[in-house]
């Protein structure tokens, strides 16, 4: 047992699953001798050599391209794009080949391979470093979306993600790689993808969030625990697509009310999949609509504006307000 | 301090050995046994057969659309010839020729080419990529093949096969310059058929051959005539021996014409002009390779009618394969079906009847309809 961030946590689920699997390999700019910009490989390359821990030329449609070409093979690449915000030059590799190869090939190829890439706000970032696409994953069929919210679910889900035998978009919220510690079990551990947690129990409310968005939708229950007396249950998703409906609906039945936190732009965002799903297996229990707190519809504006844009505590307190009085 | 010329001693080589008035380079001309050179003939003639038969299933309706290979049989045949079973083949959407070579069915391209994507399905043993169509975008996982061959310790060669208009993409440049730092066992083989769909290759870029991209990248680069087989052969088995040899990758520049369409959604016509397929149609690969072999007397009585029906038998055979069943769709999906996509299936397995009809089936076995009900191309048929 150990007390580690995320980033330490991240490190040692590649360290774990290198170790348990010689068909791993980590391969991205910067990630051997430097161990990636945020040192999520650290010392892996020390440790594994420089031909399983790849310093690729700078070109992200290649490092998932030859990633895939890798995974047809059999092996299992790790790749990590610097930054979520320069993955549109590599979209198409994601888009036309990870996820399609399974049903292009009929099965006689799949393609398991992860992407890892820090997203969103909270670092006082220039722009394309700073935000929060989850959206565009989380609507491809053949892929899977995972975004975890600390270090022990980080590992947990990394470790998941890499034993996949599918294509697995994996998200790591930058404000929470050094954010916070945790007791963290020396052995390794796998969490199903494909499924939320109830982060907190309750009966007034459901608050849905994930990644760095679940620390805001906790301490907005804190408030309404203490000011409003209002008991609201948190379901962190961990997993963006496939959705866990099942969990979600089954809360929504309990509490009859919901909102949705995230820091991707409103339209055609996460929130409308949540809600709609909802609507769908939980129609007869709704007392209110359900209620979105995103980002606004707008482009990137600018770190000075962007505790102005992304959702936080006062915002979420008052939608849950709104929807709890309605 | 000065400013001096670095002078890289940088060379592109053209090969040829037969030209298209018949002349041969005997110094040059590769050791092939009679059987290889019958076969690649017989290769190529079937390419060509096929390419012909397959155009007019898709005018009848019977196929969709698809890129005929007309013109392309040698830089396709010759090059495919030097690979392994073992061997990696990464293949664009053109190359019918070099794929019925490293043993697709030909029923099964047409049922590729019917919407059908059991169609694409490499066989288990099979070391092929199925048809990638967006342009460019399979060179990067012929670099990823090779390189994780190579990471194995697996004696393997990866052949990437792509137009002139890919070289345009990014995805090419990434891939020549990723397979140059690993230095992995890659044999690009660029059709240069001098057109991408409308754009000839002057507008597609300014260099003056594609052969000389590779020097940027610090592989060898040859441009060879396509439209010679024995020059194609003769090229490519040195860059396959190289490659095998722990000697990096290689990008060979087939000059080569598309004699044909596009697609059969294409129409030449409107950029450019019968004269200039005519100047093309004197340098056919079949017609100096087949007075080739006349010469040495290696000509197969029957040989075209043998091809012909191998054709009508596959294309019998596909005819036969049963209707789609929609269900199957999400067979492949992911590898377990997340619990909601697995509801849709069922929604479908319980609404879908037991026979659905199949568009693209031949007249005689398309279920009968009442008149004045005669469904769009690609409607389902219902009966009422």
């Amino acid at each position: 047992m150990a007390k580690l961030n995320m980033v330490k946590a991240l490190n040692q689920a590649l360290f774990q699953e290198m170790e348990r699997d010689a068909d791993v390999l980590v391969l991205g700019e910067d990630v051997g001798v430097d161990g990636g910009v945020f040192r999520v490989t650290d010392d892996l390359q020390r440790t594994y050599g420089s031909q399983r821990v790849i310093d690729s030329p700078l070109a992200e449609a290649a490092i998932i391209g030859t990633a895939v070409g890798m995974a047809l093979y059999g092996l299992k690449p790790v790749c990590e794009i610097q930054f979520s915000g320069f993955a549109f030059q590599c979209f198409h590799q994601i888009e036309n080949h990870c996820a399609r190869y399974r049903m292009r090939s009929q099965g006689r190829f799949h393609v398991p391979m992860v992407i890892r890439m820090p997203y969103g706000g909270g670092v006082r970032a220039l722009e394309h470093h700073s935000e929060s696409e989850e959206q565009f994953y989380a609507h491809i069929p053949g892929l899977k979306m995972v975004i975890p919210s600390g270090p022990r679910n980080a590992r947990a889900l990394l470790a998941a993600a890499i034993r996949d035998p599918d294509p697995v978009i994996f998200f790591e919220a930058k404000s929470l790689y050094h954010a916070a510690k945790e007791e963290v079990p020396d052995e390794s551990e796998v969490i199903a993808i494909g499924r939320a947690q109830v982060a907190r129990e309750g009966d007034a409310l459901t608050l849905i969030a994930y990644g760095a968005m679940l620390r805001v939708a906790l301490e907005a229950a804190d408030i309404l625990r203490d000011e409003d007396g209002a008991a609201v249950e948190v379901i962190d998703l961990l997993t963006v697509s496939p959705l866990d409906r099942e969990t979600l609906v089954a809360s929504v039945k309990k509490t009859g009310r919901a909102v949705v936190v995230h820091e991707a732009p409103r339209s055609f965002g996460p929130g409308a999949e949540i809600a709609a799903s909802i609507m769908d297996g939980a129609f007869l229990s709704l007392e209110a609509p359900i209620r979105r707190v995103t980002a606004y519809d707008v482009p990137f504006v600018g770190f000075a504006r962007e505790k102005a844009n992304v959702p936080d505590v006062p915002r979420v307190v008052s939608a849950v307000r709104e929807t709890l009085a309605f | 301090m000065p400013r001096i010329a670095l002078e890289p001693r940088f060379q592109v080589e053209y090969l040829s050995i037969l030209d298209s008035d018949g002349n041969l380079d005997t110094a040059l001309e590769p050791k092939l046994a009679d059987t290889d050179l019958r076969s690649l003939y017989r290769s190529m003639l079937l390419g060509r057969r096929l390419d012909e038969r397959m155009v007019r299933l898709q005018r009848q309706g019977r196929i969709g659309t698809f890129a005929p290979t007309k013109g392309q049989e040698a830089a396709q045949v010759g090059s495919i010839y030097t690979l392994r079973p073992t061997d990696w083949m990464v293949p664009s959407f053109r190359e019918t020729a070099a794929m019925v070579w490293r043993g697709w069915p030909i029923e099964k391209l047409l049922l590729f080419f019917s919407g059908h994507l059991e169609g694409g399905q490499p066989a288990p043993d099979q070391h092929d990529l199925p048809i990638t169509i967006p342009v460019a975008t399979q060179l990067p996982h012929a670099v990823g093949l090779a390189y994780a061959a190579q990471y194995r310790g697996d004696d393997v060669v990866v052949m990437a096969y792509f137009g002139d208009g890919a070289t345009s993409e990014g995805d090419f440049h990434e891939a020549m310059n990723f397979a140059g730092v690993w230095h992995v066992p890659v044999v690009f083989v660029c059709q240069n058929n001098q057109w991408a769909i409308s754009v000839p290759l002057k507008k597609q870029t300014h260099s003056r051959t594609i052969a000389q991209k590779a020097l940027a990248y610090g592989l060898p680069g040859i441009q060879v005539d396509g439209n010679d087989v024995l020059a194609v052969y003769a090229a490519t088995r040195e860059a396959v021996e190289r490659a095998r040899a722990g000697d990096g990758p290689t990008l060979i520049e087939c000059v080569t014409y598309r004699l044909g369409v596009h697609t059969t959604a294409d129409d030449p016509t409107k950029y450019r002009s019968d004269l200039e397929v005519a100047m093309w149609e004197q340098k056919d690969p079949l017609t100096r390779f087949r007075a080739y072999l006349e010469k040495r007397n290696l000509l197969e009585e029957g040989l075209e009618q043998r091809v012909d029906d191998e054709i009508a038998e596959a294309v019998r055979r596909f005819e036969a394969t049963p209707p789609a069943d929609p269900v199957v769709m999400f067979d492949h999906a992911y590898a377990e079906l997340p619990p909601d996509v697995q509801a849709q299936r069922d929604a479908m397995a319980a609404s879908e009847p037991a026979t659905p009809a199949r568009p693209d089936a031949s007249p005689e076995a398309t279920p009968p309809t009442q008149p004045g009900a005669t469904p769009m191309r690609g409607q389902r048929l219902t009966r009422r």
